[in-house]
């Protein structure tokens, strides 16, 4: 039955008190361990198709007619449209529609940051729309730009009220601590840059107009595009079967796509809006900066006393103020802590959620400071972190759902064990070094969540939800899911998802939320058709249903008797079976959080500054593990994510103009092949018992969160440098490696 | 009309000159396994084959060409290497997918057993944001188990 109830809901780390319709889930947990499908290893569903180039991206959709759009953007970190005229262009060969901020609501004569969109064209071509787009005249009243954080958070420029956070008495407990570290860490911003950029095709179909764009959440498009257009949320048709990567950045519609809506409705015919990479890199979000201004206080046996953080996001012109904030709070038993977090609004874009925003950063500034601690302590760095373990949430007393980190700590000692070794490779130019940091993060999904299952009368079976897939491998995990609960080979299953016409809602794909979401309804949809298929089979042979239960494709009784599911089904015809499904209320007074800790070996070359990273062992504790293969990759893909972050991504602006100086994939540094380690991934996988019908918990943050601190502690293992700043690139690490001669120099004066 | 050879079929080449190939094989010649990430040679989506050789079809005017012939992913759709990236998980959203695996066709074409040093070396072209290179370099190491 389904119960109106007051909930929380967690995305990406906010949280928000709401009604929801939650349905019971009367399906118990299964075992612990691999079972026939679930929790072994699959290839994907879909590999072959998008190893062989048949699957369609919104990048593929060609519509007969389809025109294609170019933008008028800001040269100008921050300007006022002084005038614009678009009569020029709209006269131009191949030109079919137009619009700007003075026609429509979604664009602003204000613009607050280089690449801010202020007009749009339409025409046959992509070169013809760029040549219109030249030839819109427009007067730019440019301002001075403000750019600094600091300065921003002094003059009272925030996105939102700073946000204040206290327990106990941190000036007390620091007054009273053996050792206090007092440091500032920062974090640049970093670039998204998924490789289909954001892009969308919107065709009118009558009333209804149908949006093909490359989104992590179908149904957020469709309800946000109809909130913006005046349409209801059904005139919306919201397609995306395959997509390009997003890692945080395709949450929402985005100004292309109503500017596509829009274009398309003035010019009668389909239109694609499509960023080009250069444009990806103005404006399709990014993890913002952050300044981090932390102490931390213990005693000598390692009990930390007490925890302190000033944090600013340099959010950008508009965005959310991401919980930098979050593992100090969370992470450790501390009694006493005080955090203030400011959002600073600047003439840069907007941020967007990044994989794990504020926790990425966050968990860089905690875990470094405490190893500096660690340090002026003499005491193991695994040994501080064990010995300010949290038992229950440090929030609010509230119990774990459940919580792992012990064990992980437990199996990262024989890779921990090897730092003599790891460090006896050091000669006079190269040095080695091991560090380690644990990881925190949310990750336990929420109602509501559908999903429909239906078996025909060859026994073949299809899942049907309007969810995506962007490239974690959810549409395969749903298949195993399925197929696991109706005791079916995975080859029998099928997926149908990404089409907000043609299945139920389905939750985003983000904040580490698809499988603990979908997973359960899946099941429960899957549940409720092999109900339906036992209800049947009892009729057939004259037994009672609580007898009977399906597996390896038969029907088996407990007297013995079992029966090919095809020889039921086959007398179906053209009956079908319909199992409906919905995710379950997460459980209530418990706080659900996943765990995890990562080492790594690094070599430091002190007269160049290069950091090579040599292994990084990841061990996550994210409840019951369905396809080890995906969830082998989600980890590796984190952890080379990371290195990005850590050792060569930055997106630079120039400081007097705020222009972004690394508007293309030359100038702005991904990891490559070469760059990637040797990556050692272990899951506890044990099944949370308080979790839904799965127990199982997300995946796609976790393994970024804590690799940058483990990297830099690793660096401070070998050359005893602190190095405080990302990235860690040459001159970031000559810098700390001179720090660290001076600091000696001042420690040992008589030498 | 000169003509385009592509996967061992003749085309007829009728694009303006200053077209790219990728933008002849993808719009006029709906051949969309090509993919274009960045437009400008600096990812690798866009790889295809001149001759065996591997390049940036983004960044090739279509009437450089000539007579070479063009070997795009659904070319090597049948290619042992598109099993081995399934096998081994070798791609996550897939985008960069066709590209990857045109140019280590070229690579395995060229070294049938590379060292993981010159799979490294031979791949450093073509990013991968989802970040599945150790499965790549598996994938290409163990192409013909």
């Amino acid at each position: 039955m389904a119960r109106l109830i007051r909930t929380e809901k967690e995305v990406e780390g906010r949280y928000e008190e709401v009604w929801t319709v939650v349905e019971e889930d009367a399906l118990g947990q299964w075992p612990a361990g691999p079972l026939e499908v679930v929790g072994r290893p699959a290839q994907r569903q879909d590999g072959l198709q998008r190893a062989r180039g048949e699957a369609r991206y919104t990048a593929d959709v060609q519509l007969p007619g389809m025109l294609h759009t170019a933008v008028l953007r800001s040269p100008y970190a921050g300007a006022r449209v002084g005038s614009l005229d678009l009569a020029l262009a709209l006269g131009l060969p191949g030109v079919h529609a137009g619009l700007s901020f003075q026609d429509v609501d979604f664009l602003e004569a204000e613009v607050g940051f280089p690449g801010a969109a202020v007009a749009a064209i339409a025409a046959d071509t992509i070169e013809q729309a760029q040549a219109a787009v030249e030839a819109i005249v427009v007067e730019w009243e440019p301002g001075t730009p403000l750019l600094d954080p600091d300065e921003a958070v002094a003059r009272g420029e925030l996105v939102s009220d700073a946000k204040r956070y206290e327990r106990g008495n941190l000036e007390q407990a620091l007054a009273g601590a053996d050792a206090v570290v007092e440091a500032e860490y920062r974090t640049q911003s970093v670039l998204h840059s998924s490789m289909e950029t954001h892009q969308a095709v919107c065709a009118w179909e009558g009333e209804t107009l149908v949006v093909h764009i490359s989104t992590q959440y179908i149904w957020g498009v469709r309800d946000e595009v109809a909130e913006k257009l005046g349409l209801r949320p059904d005139d919306v048709r919201v397609v995306c079967e395959f997509m390009g990567g997003g890692f945080g950045s395709k949450n929402g519609a985005g100004d292309y796509t109503l500017i596509a809506a829009e274009l398309a409705r003035r010019a009668g015919r389909p239109v694609r809006c499509a960023l080009s990479r250069r444009e990806e890199n103005l404006d399709a979000g990014n993890r913002n900066g952050t300044i981090q201004r932390l102490r931390v206080g213990a005693r000598s046996d390692g009990t930390i006393v007490g925890l302190g953080g000033e944090f600013v996001n340099a959010v950008g012109w508009d965005g959310w103020v991401a919980s930098t904030d979050g593992p100090m709070q969370m992470l450790y038993a501390v009694d006493n802590v005080s955090t203030t977090l400011h959002g600073a609004k600047l003439n840069s874009a907007p941020m967007a959620a990044f994989r794990a925003p504020g926790f990425v950063e966050g968990t860089f500034g905690l875990e470094c400071v405490l190893d500096e601690l660690a340090a002026r302590l003499g005491i193991d760095p695994l040994e501080l972190r064990r010995a300010n373990h949290a038992d229950m949430d440090v929030l609010d007393g509230r119990p774990f759902s459940s919580k792992s980190l012990m064990e992980c700590y437990r199996r990262a000692e024989p890779h921990w064990e090897r730092r003599d070794e790891v460090r006896a490779r050091s000669d006079e130019t190269w040095k080695h070094g091991i560090g380690l940091a644990s990881q925190i993060w949310y990750g336990g999904g929420g109602p509501p969540s559908y999903a429909w299952v239906r078996v025909g009368s060859d026994a073949s079976v299809t899942v049907v939800t309007a969810m995506q897939d962007i490239g974690t491998g959810s549409r395969t995990a749903m298949a195993q899911i399925a197929a696991e609960e109706l005791g079916i080979p995975l080859a029998q299953v099928r997926v149908e998802l990404g089409d907000s016409a043609r299945g139920p809602f389905a939750s985003i794909s983000a904040g580490s939320s698809t499988i603990p979401s979908m997973g359960p309804a899946v099941r429960s949809a899957a549940g409720d058709a092999a109900k339906q298929i036992i209800e049947l089979a009892a009729q057939r042979w004259q037994k009672e249903e609580r007898t009977l239960s399906l597996k390896a494709g038969q029907i088996v009784c407990s007297d013995g008797g079992s029966w090919p599911l095809e020889s039921l089904l086959g007398l179906l015809e053209d009956a079908q079976i319909l199992g409906t499904g919905a995710r379950g209320p997460n459980p209530a007074g418990m706080r659900v959080l996943t765990f995890g800790v990562q080492i790594a070996e690094v070599a430091v070359d002190v007269e160049t500054g290069e950091v090579r990273v040599g292994k990084i062992v990841a061990i996550h504790d994210v409840g019951r593990i369905i396809n080890p293969l995906n969830a082998r990759s989600q980890v590796e893909g984190g952890i080379v994510q990371a290195i990005g972050h850590t050792l060569s991504e930055h997106r630079l602006l120039d400081p007097q103009t705020g222009m972004v100086l690394t508007q293309t994939l030359d100038a702005y540094k991904l990891p490559t092949i070469a760059d990637v380690p040797e990556i050692v991934c272990e899951f506890v996988d044990e099944p949370d018992s308080h979790l839904t019908n799965l127990g199982s918990k997300g995946l796609g943050e976790p393994p970024i969160i804590p690799t940058s601190a483990a990297i830099a502690n690793a660096i401070r293992d070998a050359t005893g440098a602190d190095v405080r700043s990302l990235p860690i690139d040459r001159a970031e690490m000559l810098r700390a490696l001179d720090a660290a001669k001076r600091k000696e120099r001042v420690a040992a004066p008589a030498a | 009309m000169p003509d385009l050879r592509v996967n061992g079929h003749d085309y007829p080449l009728d694009a303006e000159v200053g077209r790219s190939l990728a933008d002849v094989l993808r719009d006029d010649l709906g051949l969309t396994g090509t993919k274009v990430a960045c437009g400008e040679g600096h990812c690798g989506a866009c790889t295809v084959q001149l001759d065996g050789v591997a390049v940036l079809s983004c960044i090739t005017l279509v009437h450089t060409v000539g007579a070479r012939e063009v070997t795009t992913i659904e070319g090597l759709r049948d290619h042992p290497l598109v099993h081995a990236f399934v096998r081994t998980d070798a791609l996550q959203c897939g985008f960069c997918t066709p590209g990857q695996i045109v140019s280590a066709a070229a690579l395995v074409e060229a070294v049938p057993e590379p060292t993981r040093e010159e799979i490294r070396h031979g791949m450093a072209g073509n990013l991968c944001r989802c970040g599945a290179y150790p499965n790549i370099e598996e994938a290409i190491a163990t192409w013909r188990d």
